[in-house]
Order: C-alpha cells, then structure tokens, then sequence
C-alpha cells in the first residue's frame, strides 16, 4: 500500500468547450480498491479512457504501473484490464473463442490461452456456458465473462467501468465478492466507477466523489463525512408534544449542540459535534412532554452523494449568474 | 557531465534495440489473428454467403452461354477453328454471349461493387454498436491494426473469390472446348483478375469510408448502395443527356473541335470507377481493341487490323489502372484518418 500505481495531475480534458473533467488529481495506491462515485455524466468513463490512453488529455499528466498513457498507450494496456460499460462480445463465437481472441490479441500462445480461459471461466462460474454462444448470455453472464476478459492478460490494475449496472442483486454480489477476492489474492488494483453507493460501500478502500468534471472529495468513508459535516457530524431527530420555545433554547445552549432546527411544530433536528443522544433524550424528558421518537441520523455514503448532488443543484443558478 | 549524458544516450540506445525487435516479432502474430477472425467471421455471415452464391452462380451461367455460343461458331466449319486459333478465342470466354445472358465481365462489372460494400459497409461501426471496439482498444494492439486487418481480411476473400473463379472458367474453357491456352491469354486473364480485384477493393474501401463515418450499419449500407446505382445508371444517363447538346452537330463547327469535345466527354465518363473498370477489361480481354479515345479516318488510314500485343493493351489502360488504384487508396486513406482520429466512446 506504499507505491502509487496511478498517478493523475491537474488531468483536464474539454470537449466543444465544455471541460468533461477539470483538474482532476489523484493518486491511487497498488492493492487498492479504488470507488470513483458520481452521476452520469460526470466525467467517470473519459477519465478511464485518458488512462487507458483511448483519449487524449487536453492538458496535465497521467501516470500508470510508472508509464505515460498518453505517449505509450500500448504498455499501459499491457498492464490493464479495462471492462466497458458498454460491454459487447462477438455474438457469433463461444465464451472460450471470445475470450480465446483476447488472449491472442495480448499475444499469449495458443496452449496456454486455452489453460487460463479455462480456468477463469471456472473461476467466474460460467463453467456450463464455455461452448455457448454469447448471443445468448445472459446480461450478467456478459458481465462475468467480461471480468474473465479482462482477467486473461494478467493485468496489475483493472479498471472497472459501471460493473454492476443492469445485474440482479445477487449478481451484483458475486460480482462484487469476485472482485474482493481478486483484490485480496492477487493483489490487485481496482479502480470501479459506479453511481451505486451501496456497492461501492462494500467494496471500496477509498472513494473518490466526482461531480461535474471535478473531485470534490476523497477519502474512506469516514473521512469523507468528515470533510463534508466538518462539525455536524451527528443529526438528532426529535418528534414530541409539545415542543416549547424554551427547550428549543435549553438544547442551544447544551454543550456539543451547534444548533437546533425546527422542523415542524412538534419536529425538531439537532445538529451536532459528537454523540450526545442519551443527554438530549434526558433534557427532553425532564419536560413533561410526550416524546413519541427520538432517533440519530449516521452519514452514509447516501447522505453523502445526496448532499453534493444537492450542493450541486444549489450551485448551478450561481455559477451561470457568474 | 557531458560525456555521462553521451554513454546514457548510447548505453539507452543498446538497451532499446533488441525491444523493438523484439516488439515487431510480436505484433505479426497478432495482426494475423484480427485477419483470421474477421475472415473467419465473413465465411460464417450469412449475407457474404448468399452473395458468394450468387456471383458463383451468374458466372457459371455466363460460362455457360459463352461455352454453347463458342461452340456452335466452332462447329460450323473447320476454318473457324483455324481462326480460332490466333483470335484469342480464350478470351472470348470472359466476353462474350448469345444474348440471354450477359457475359462475365458485365456480371463482374454489375455484382462487384455489391459485393464491395457488402464486405465493409459494417466494418467499423458494427464493433462500435456492439460494443466491442472498447473492448478490442483496450487490449495492446496499435488502433489501425483494426481497420488495416479488416480490409486486408476483405481483400483476401476478394482475391480468393475472384482467382477461383477465374481458373475455374479456364479450367471448364479447356476440358469443354478442348482448347489450349496459350501464355499471353493466361497473362491477360491474370491482369483481368487483377484489376477485378482492384475494382472491388475500390467499393470495399468506400464501404469502410462510409463505415467509419456513419454510426448505423444500415446508413452506411444505404449510402454505399446509392452510390453503386448512380454510378452503374445515372451517371451515363446525366453524360448521355451533357452530350446531346453539348455535341450538338449544328454547333460544331471544325474537325478539331469535334474532337475535343468528344474527349471531354468521355473524361466525364472516366470520372466513374465503372467506367474506367469497363474500359480496361475490354481493352485486355479483346485485344482487338486499339484505343480509348476518338479515332479520326486518316489515323486509321493503313492500319492493319489485328490484335494489340500485351504490352501495348496494358500501356493503353494504365492511366485507367492509376486512377483505379488512387480511387480506392484515396477512400482507404480517408477511412484511415478518420478512424485514428475518432473518439472510440459510443455516445
């Protein structure tokens, strides 16, 4: 977890005047699972596709496995597995042809591509499908068969491009599993670009939230509620009758509060510094007032996505005023 | 400190060649494994298939009139045969018929450029659709070894196809009419296949232009079909219609003139590759032919009538041949940059 495998500097890449991405930064360490979290549209694929060297960077630096992608594409490619969003097969020829081509295509003898397609179809449990035609795959065997593709030339990164999209959840969670396990044996770096939190949640080391052509913030979980709720990181949520203006004040004034707002006439939300539910629950009680829920709000990744999203729309009038 | 940076220079140089060696030994095999899976591909799709079939078919049946109509002259007297024998009648075999069916070299002329572009017209964006040209580029392959394979793929079933056909119309010419083949015909059928080929790599490169160019495989299908009737209908109708009035008898007023006109018109017509393709089968498959051009009396004034040798046939089509070849290097160029240039993202 030293060395960074990923390298990317100030990467901006403007299409008909409109920046895709914007000085995007970032390094990504070997053996990571890397989640890169935003919208459509956000500026995900074309940055996975000037690390792959398909698209040339407007300005900035790009670094992978130590080589520039963008003057040796074909090294960097040696080295990385990339499955597509939009992931196709020959329709025509088998799982193993298909995957048989790849392995040609990386310049892998015959024999040996046959042993190692083999057993990677195994290992994605499309072992019943080898002579079948991928015209009729299944959209989630696609999907495996996808990551047994990319598996085939042995990359040191594989970079994932939306892999849940269109599964079913248990798909979703082999798939994942799959990935984990890939991560874990073979040391392997991940980077996974989704909009699907909770997936990136299980899997992920480090997320990176990118929206509008921009990192907005980066971190593990933690962290990344902490750069957002800087203080507030706990929400108290009240719902009791009557609420009176003096508990209100009361609550203020309570040390860690940093402010309270009134919801409703008989909702209140409690904002604030660290987890103060129990001393809250007694303040309340020592009214005589009927406490009908009292319940703390934890920051998911949820909050987190929706608060930029949010932040986003709020922002949006104000830079076109600009 | 400089001489460090001369021994670096030097030492990086020692060091890098035996990888690029190394390199170019590896990228052949996997330039021939694209050719062999997309020739693989057009002998296992179905619409190369039943093309295949139908030029097979329109040939033999071409073959066939041109056989029993060769036979029935032979039959008549001896002295035909005798004739026969130096008017090339080999030959004859490509060119001529009993007026049922059309001989091969207008079968060629018509089906060819289908063909064409029914070999490249999905060359491109058929991998874009299906989503597999993300899939292909992010493997270590050089970008134009895609579009450089799926042609040389075209191009061999077109050689394959046309050589085939060729020897085997040979072949039925000597075991059904018993004549033998004498080397300038065999040079001539040679050329002929040749530029056959070259005719339809003409339309396989403009399938591939429009291809890249169009993101629907039906589109491109559509634009390359369009231009293949307009180049076999209406451009002679649009000449045919410049010329009447623009070689207009009345408005001639000297030899000179005449000529020149005449000329211009027919460069109009050499603007189309059917025409050019026409113009040079017929000039090596009757070697009757002496010219392209307008003759005027007195040029033909003490002329023997007799056949061209080889030499001369190929020297009075070369300009036709250039033209050919830059037409269809010119569309493989265009589809070339294009296509490097591209963004290779679906939407």
């Amino acid at each position: 977890m030293s060395e960074p495998i990923i390298e990317i500097e100030e990467l901006t890449k403007i299409y008909d005047d409109v920046p895709a991405v914007n000085g995007l930064s970032l390094s990504i360490q070997k053996g990571e699972i890397f989640g890169l979290l935003g919208p459509n549209g956000a500026g995900k694929s074309t940055t996975i596709f000037m690390l792959l060297g398909l698209t040339e960077p407007t300005s900035g630096n790009l670094r992978v496995c130590g080589i520039d992608s963008t003057k040796y594409p074909l090294e960097v490619k040696k080295r990385v597995g990339y499955l597509p969003d939009d992931l196709g097969f020959y329709q025509n020829m088998t799982g193993l042809e298909n995957l048989m081509y790849t392995a040609s295509l990386n310049g892998i003898p015959k024999d040996k591509a046959k042993e190692q397609a083999l057993s990677l179809l195994e290992q994605v449990g499309l072992e019943d499908a080898i002579h079948k035609k991928t015209g009729k795959y299944s959209r989630g065997m696609k999907q495996r068969l996808g990551l047994a593709d990319v598996l085939i030339k042995n990359p040191e990164v594989i970079i994932l491009d939306e892999p849940t999209l269109g599964i079913d959840p248990e798909g979703v969670r082999e798939l994942l599993k799959l990935i984990k396990e890939l991560n874990v044996e073979k040391n392997m770096t991940v980077l996974l670009s989704s909009h699907h939190l909770h997936q990136v949640q299980q899997v992920c080391d480090r997320v990176g939230i990118f929206v509008k052509g921009e990192l907005l913030a980066k971190g593990n979980i933690d962290e990344l509620a902490g750069q957002l709720f800087e203080q507030d990181s706990y929400i108290v949520h009240i719902e009791a009758e009557p609420i009176n203006q003096t508990l209100i004040k009361e609550l203020t004034e309570q040390e860690g509060v940093s402010r309270v707002e009134q919801i409703d006439t008989n909702v209140i939300d409690i904002y604030c510094k660290k987890d103060i539910t129990p001393v809250i629950a007694k303040k309340v009680m020592a009214y005589d007032i009927n406490l009908t829920n009292i319940s703390k709000k934890n920051f998911g990744l949820d909050e987190i996505y929706h608060l930029y999203f949010e932040g986003r729309d709020k922002n949006e009038p104000a830079t076109i005023n600009q | 400190m400089n001489l460090r940076q001369l021994i670096n220079k030097v030492t990086f140089k020692i060091k890098r060649k035996p990888k690029e060696v190394e390199a170019v030994n590896k990228t052949q095999p996997v330039f021939s494994a694209i050719v062999r899976k997309e020739f693989t591909d057009y002998l296992r799709s179905w619409r190369i298939i039943i093309l295949l079939v139908i030029i097979g078919l329109t040939c033999l049946g071409s073959l066939y009139t041109a056989i029993t109509t060769i036979k029935d002259t032979l039959s008549q007297s001896n002295e035909a045969k005798e004739i026969a024998k130096d008017a090339y009648l080999f030959l004859k075999l490509f060119t001529t018929s009993d007026g049922t069916l059309p001989p091969f070299i207008t079968f060629v002329t018509f089906l060819g450029p289908l063909l064409g572009v029914a070999l490249g017209f999905d060359a491109i964006n058929s991998e874009r659709n299906k989503g597999t040209l993300t899939r292909l580029m992010s493997q270590p392959i050089p970008r134009d070894y895609v579009i450089n394979a799926k042609f040389v793929a075209a191009l061999l079933i077109n050689i394959i196809l046309f050589f085939s056909l060729g020897f085997l119309v040979m072949a039925f010419g000597i075991l059904i009419i018993g004549l033998p083949l004498t080397v300038e015909e065999l040079i001539r059928i040679m050329c002929f296949l040749v530029l056959c080929i070259v005719y339809i790599a003409f339309w396989l490169n403009l399938g591939i232009l429009f291809s890249v160019r169009f993101k629907q495989a039906a589109t491109s299908a559509l634009s390359g079909i369009a231009i293949w009737i307009f180049f076999s209908i209406f451009y002679n109708m649009i000449i045919d219609f410049i010329s009447k009035s623009y070689l207009n008898p009345e408005s001639i007023t000297s030899m000179e003139e005449a000529i020149n006109k005449q000329e211009t018109i027919l460069n109009l017509y050499r603007l189309s590759p059917s025409y050019l393709f026409s113009e040079s089968t017929t000039t090596l498959l009757s070697p009757g032919v002496r010219t392209l051009g307008p003759l005027t009396m007195e040029q033909t004034v003490g002329a023997i009538a007799g056949p061209l040798p080889l030499g001369q046939s190929l020297l009075l089509i070369w300009p036709q041949l250039t033209g050919l070849i830059a037409a269809t290097l010119i569309c493989f160029m265009i589809a070339y940059y294009m296509f490097i240039r591209q963004e290779i993202r679906t939407n």
